[in-house]
């Protein structure tokens, strides 16, 4: 069963993109209110072509969005992207839940094993 | 009653997930350290897991296997990076080949366990954080066979509600 929209080399990127504290911060960021790299380079007290770069490897990423608007490069988030990440972990979480009811079916074995003794 | 909370961190790829047991913590940490226990719950419905060697002490690895629907095996490993009995379990997972051996140096995921007396039962905290959403996905997608559709009855919904 497939369960990703996005193929294997997409979600490598889409990882390696989030796999920095400050990308991190910039998608964050840059999903509540687009912003232009200027700003978030002084947000971070960061050369413009520091965070130009780390803008590059999300933007590979498809995780944001670059655009040019007069002299500015504003970036803007992808939420479809980190929504895929979403749903997969949501998914992850149902296996926990399945896991933790067979524990307690275990565990109540030997609760009922423990009675009998 | 088993009390759940869990909480998601899309950004750093990690679940935390918090359940409560009416067993004493002693009980609980056997679901881990023995793997004949370990194994009737790791794997989903459709894949049971077999544990061929299971030790509970810093540096050793785990080996073991799933089994899927069609007889296929999934090889995977753990290395134990941190124990202290019965209250914390720190491991590294990753995908072995067909001998068991893991199939990259890196782990696909990071998983810490605490247990705490909470009344007369334990609360169980695991964190598990994932390396890359590729390696994730491949748990998924196995978690997600029809037996767990039919055991959780829930998939879809998750599923229609966020099909982008």
């Amino acid at each position: 069963m497939v369960v990703s929209q996005l193929s294997d080399d997409e979600v490598d990127r889409v990882f390696h993109g989030l796999a920095d504290a400050t990308r991190r911060d910039i998608v964050v960021q840059v999903l509540r209110q687009e912003q232009s790299i200027s700003a978030l380079a002084r947000r971070y007290d960061m050369s413009f072509a520091a965070v130009q770069k780390h803008v590059a490897v999300l933007e590979r990423a498809s995780l944001v969005v670059k655009e040019r608007r007069g002299r500015e490069q504003l970036v803007h988030g992808n939420p479809d992207v980190l929504h895929e990440a979403g749903r997969l972990l949501e998914a992850y979480e149902q296996i926990w839940r399945h896991r933790v009811r067979a524990i307690e079916d275990i565990l109540s074995e030997d609760r009922e094993k423990g009675k009998k003794k | 009653m088993t009390v759940i909370s869990s909480q998601k961190n899309t950004e750093a790829l990690t679940l935390t997930f918090v359940a409560e047991f009416d067993s004493p913590v002693e009980s609980v940490w056997q679901v881990w350290a023995n793997p004949r226990k370990l194994e009737r719950w790791w794997g989903p419905p459709t894949y049971p897991a077999t544990f061929d060697e299971h030790d509970l002490t810093v540096s050793a690895r785990s080996r073991y296997y799933m089994t899927g629907p069609d007889g296929g095996k999934s090889h995977g490993w753990w290395q134990i990076t941190a124990v202290e009995p019965p209250h914390r379990l720190e491991f590294d997972e990753g995908f072995a080949d067909e001998h068991g051996e893991p199939s990259t140096s890196m782990p696909n995921s990071h998983f810490v366990v605490t247990l705490e007396a909470a009344g007369s039962g334990t609360r169980m905290t695991t964190v598990a954080n994932f390396a890359t959403a590729d390696d994730l996905e491949k748990l998924v997608g196995m978690g997600m066979q029809e037996g767990m559709r039919l055991a959780m009855g829930q998939i879809d919904g998750v599923l229609s509600s966020t099909t982008v």
